[in-house]
């Protein structure tokens, strides 16, 4: 009989990727916690790595009827001792349950995989990026060159050779430019002829076809092509991102966690938008330093309050590493608000002159402790001073926090808030 | 036989010639000296990550899509990785051509067991036996899917696919309740299904005409002269198909909903037989699969090695762990069915006195493939161990049977165990629970109140006071009540009709049937 064999392991994979796709819509809300929850316990760059979640079956579950209970009848291998008649214990109920009803209950709480895009994905979809991304592409152009076809002018550097012999291939076909064997061939004959006349007939036809091919030059200026190439908006690729905080005594761990917590939620986004991305952490007390992120979360740190040397420290740091042209700049500034008060000019000016000209975005964040709510607040220094700055016409976007929950919505505010004020 | 002596593949590398030769080998054992009559063979190699996706469209090479199937390739991928969980080394499919996958990291010993396995073992079992020669159509269920796949799709685009998803739920939640358990007049035909449905929608769109709409109703006929007797004899009650009854007589169900609900129908109907005969099926191409490889090693076609890597992983498929031990599940299908076809085969060629007493019509009868083809043909897994299973192989198992009653006090008590008095009383319980009948909750259609609120009845009949379990009734009940559009009310009765609990759920707002 006939038999087929079918090598199916090159068909595309697969298959279930809609099955899977449905399945995370369905489970959306529950996903989405299950990523919130499980992106606390995390690093800033390692929430991008997606990874393992656990859901609750609730609304996923597919019930069927099933029955429980009753009187059961079982017939079991493998019996060592047992006699007709003999009474044995019950097991405990946990036992007796496991191999009786069993199924739908040890699905309660499932387990699965999500590929970073998935996690990323599921993380940022309620803070609705879509309109921001775009919008912030917009902002973040400059000017690129790419290839645009072929022109009859141009400069003799950009010939695209392989163009211009083609055309001119075409041409000689067209117009029956004799071929060099043809010539050769008719020469051959006329040295082996004798025949008077037909030598004469040879040599009228040779000199025919050379003052053909005389006539029609092997290429010919129409023929040439050149490389044509537009300049088109391009986004610039890379973006750093400032994370300036206070670590003065007065800053609680509370309030650093808050500080880290939107500053995640600032990288994955930036992550999203750009191929690169810079953290540049910088921590200040009456004076300020660049650290990594350990030192900047953890790191034990006292003394007074100074806003202005970061700000100075962010400066210097820009004016040598980052080129504002290359390089979308992001700062997310987090303080409890206490700032000397003499320092307040210095950092409205170094705000107003050097920093917010280069920054496509500049944030403060007001974090407060856990008991107090945000608008028992009273206003703090700095928060008076940037809310002059701001009604001055500055971009700046500033909120104050003093709960984890509010992390979210104040990002998502944030956001919203700046591109309904541009459109002003 | 011609080619004997040659060795047919040498270490554990393949290429598709040897699997063609493999095949072929094979198929001289199975035809000459089984007897087997296959389906033609297609021979699939996939990857571990099609075998997932395989996994998840409950095997099949192609299947509608719908967000169940994604959790469960999710849950099973999950603990794929986690090493949780083997995958199996083949699929086979109910189908003709029969196609089996094969998964390409087997060694080549393991493609002969599979090919052996499915290839010869399954694909005999599905084209002889007669449950699958009554419910299932091997030729055409494969044009059927791809025409259920399609028309679904369809449908989400025309009605949107959260409404087709919320059909798709409520029938999967009656998808047991869907089949029907005795044959009726007619035989399946997938195709001739296929082209109906289609027949049917273009029928609905050749004569519409909106018009009909703007006709006043004609008075309904007095429902008085309807009697409850004869309501029920119209609408084919008691009926315990509710989802063939709701695709019948559901009253505001659109039509594609009710083609929907025939869709998961007419594929639960394809898989009936598969749960009745998991021990027959398993068992004969266990037993086949080690008849043939055996051959091949006697013919001096498999190295000696090879043999012994095979038989490894034959004794890891026939395990049959204690019910004390840790790793105990149940009877394992492959052990006990693989058990009983050899065990049959010893009473055909040698038996005992016992064995005479017992199977007087095969005891010594010679004829080993002949009697078990037979009984391959013509059995189900309930059928097939009240009639076959031999005191000499509940000895071996050291079978026993235990009865838990809850009311009694003094444990559970063992009711039977391996010697004279019990042999029957273990045979008759073990084949019990085979039996679809005391596996699936008997459920019925019994009424529908047409003349008050149109509630539908529904009474499950309990067997030995098992009741269901509350929480999953009440959505299941909740999902047939959204298609049926008003209530639905579930009556659990004992034997003695006896009313133990009753349920009446209401179709929510944003029901299915709009």
């Amino acid at each position: 009989m006939v038999m087929h064999i079918v090598d199916r392991r090159l068909n595309p994979g697969s298959k279930s990727l809609e099955n899977r796709q449905r399945f995370l819509r369905r489970a959306k809300a529950l996903v989405q916690g299950a990523v919130k929850k499980s992106s606390q316990d995390r690093d800033i760059k390692d929430v991008l790595e997606g990874g393992e979640v656990t859901i609750p079956l609730d609304g996923m579950d597919e019930p069927r009827f099933r029955r429980e209970g009753g009187t059961r009848d079982m017939v079991l291998p493998g019996n060592k001792k047992f006699v007709e008649g003999d009474w044995l214990q019950r097991p405990n109920q946990s036992g007796a349950k496991g191999s009786g009803a069993g199924e739908g209950d040890s699905e309660d709480a499932f387990r699965f995989v999500l590929s970073r895009e998935e996690f990323v994905d599921l993380f940022l979809d309620d803070l609705e990026l879509p309109d921001l991304a775009k919008r912030k592409l917009a902002e973040t152009e400059s000017e690129g060159i790419r290839r645009a076809g072929y022109a009859t002018s141009g400069s003799p550097a950009n010939i695209s050779i392989s163009r211009t012999v083609s055309r001119a291939l075409a041409r000689r076909v067209a117009l029956r430019r004799p071929r060099k064997d043809e010539v050769e061939a008719l020469e051959a004959e006329l040295a082996e002829c004798d025949d008077e006349t037909r030598r004469r007939e040879l040599l009228a036809q040779l000199e025919a076809l050379k003052a053909k091919v005389k006539r029609i030059p092997f290429i010919d200026p129409i023929d040439i092509r050149y490389r044509r190439f537009e300049t088109v908006p391009k986004p610039v690729a890379q973006a750093v991102m400032f994370c300036l905080m206070d670590v003065s005594g007065s800053m609680s761990e509370h309030m650093k966690d808050l500080a880290k917590r939107f500053y995640m939620l600032l990288y994955v986004f930036l992550k999203r938008r750009y191929k690169h991305v810079e953290i540049v952490f910088i921590r200040h007390t009456d004076r300020a330093e660049e650290v990594d992120e350990d030192t900047f979360f953890h790191g034990p740190a006292s003394g007074g309050t100074l806003v202005s040397s970061a700000l100075v420290a962010m400066h210097d740091i820009v004016r040598t590493r980052f080129r504002p042209a290359d390089w979308n700049i992001y700062a997310a500034q987090a303080s409890d608000g206490d700032n000397m008060t003499s320092d307040s000019g210095v950092t409205g000016h170094l705000l107003t002159d050097k920093i917010l000209p280069v920054c496509q975005f500049f944030a403060y964040l007001e974090v407060g402790e856990a008991a107090n709510y945000t608008f028992d607040m009273p206003d703090s220094s700095l928060w008076t001073l940037y809310e002059r700055l701001r009604n001055e016409g500055q971009p700046l976007s500033m909120r104050k926090v003093s709960e984890r929950g509010e992390i979210f919505p104040v990002f998502q505010d944030l956001f919203k808030r700046r591109t309904s004020q541009e459109r002003v | 036989m011609g080619s004997s002596g040659e060795l047919l593949f040498d270490g554990a590398d393949w290429d598709f010639q040897t699997l063609q030769r493999i095949h072929d080998a094979c198929e001289e054992v199975a035809r000459k000296e089984l007897g087997l009559d296959v389906y033609p063979n297609q021979i699939e190699v996939i990857t571990a990550e099609q075998m997932l996706d395989a996994y998840s469209s409950v095997g099949m090479p192609l299947f509608y899509k719908h967000w169940s199937f994604g959790k469960q390739f999710a849950f099973q991928e999950a603990s794929y990785r986690k090493g949780l969980m083997g995958l199996a080394y083949e699929i086979v499919i109910n189908s003709s051509p029969c196609i089996s996958y094969l998964m390409e990291e087997n060694t080549a010993t393991m493609q002969t067991l599979v090919i052996a396995h499915a290839a010869f073992g399954h694909n005999h079992f599905f084209k002889n036996n007669y449950l699958f020669k009554q419910w299932t159509d091997a030729e055409g269920i494969l044009d059927y899917l791809e025409f259920a796949k399609g028309y679904i799709a369809v449908c989400e685009d025309r009605h949107g696919r959260e409404t087709v998803e919320r059909t798709l739920d409520a029938a999967h939640a009656l998808m047991s309740h869907g089949v029907d358990r005795y044959p009726g007049k007619k035989t399946l035909d997938l195709r001739a299904e296929e082209k109906r449905a289609g027949e049917r929608r273009q029928h609905e769109e050749a004569v519409f005409n909106d018009l009909w709409r703007t006709v006043p109703n004609t008075k309904a006929k007095s429902k008085a002269t309807l009697t409850a007797e004869r309501r029920r004899a119209l609408l084919g009650l008691p009926q315990e198909n509710i989802l063939y009854f709701l695709e019948k007589t559901a009253p505001r169900l659109q039509g594609w909903q009710r083609e929907l609900i025939r869709i998961v129908r007419h594929i639960a109907q394809y898989f009936y037989p598969q749960g009745q005969t998991k021990v027959m099926n398993e068992g004969t191409a266990t037993y086949v699969h080690y008849r043939i490889m055996s051959r091949l090693h006697q013919q001096g076609r498999i190295t000696d090695g090879n043999f012994l890597e095979f038989l490894q992983s034959h004794t890891n498929v026939v395990f049959q762990p204690e019910f004390d031990d840790r790793r105990y599940s149940g009877f394992n299908p492959y052990a006990l069915g693989f058990a009983m076809m050899q065990d049959i085969e010893r009473i055909v060629k040698t038996p005992e006195d016992e064995d005479r007493a017992w199977f007087p019509d095969i005891a010594g009868k010679g004829d080993v493939e002949g009697v078990l083809r037979e009984i391959w043909s013509n059995y189900r897994d309930e059928s097939f161990i009240n009639q076959f299973l031999s005191p000499a192989l509940i000895r071996r198992f050291r079978m026993f049977h235990l009865h838990d009653d809850p009311a009694e006090s003094q444990g559970i008590k063992v009711d039977a165990i391996h010697d004279e008095r019990g042999y029957r009383r273990v045979r008759r319980e073990l084949a019990r629970q085979y039996d679809v009948g005391f596996v699936d909750a008997n459920i019925e259609v019994v009424d529908v109140d047409l003349d008050g609120d149109r509630r539908l009845m529904l009474r499950h009949t309990t067997v030995k006071g098992a009741q269901l379990n509350e929480t999953d009734t009440r959505r299941v009940l909740q999902h047939l009540a959204d298609l049926w559009s008003y209530d639905v009310a579930l009556t659990e009765l004992d034997g003695t009709d006896k009313v133990l609990k009753e349920y009446v759920v209401s179709p929510r707002a944003a029901a299915v049937a709009a």
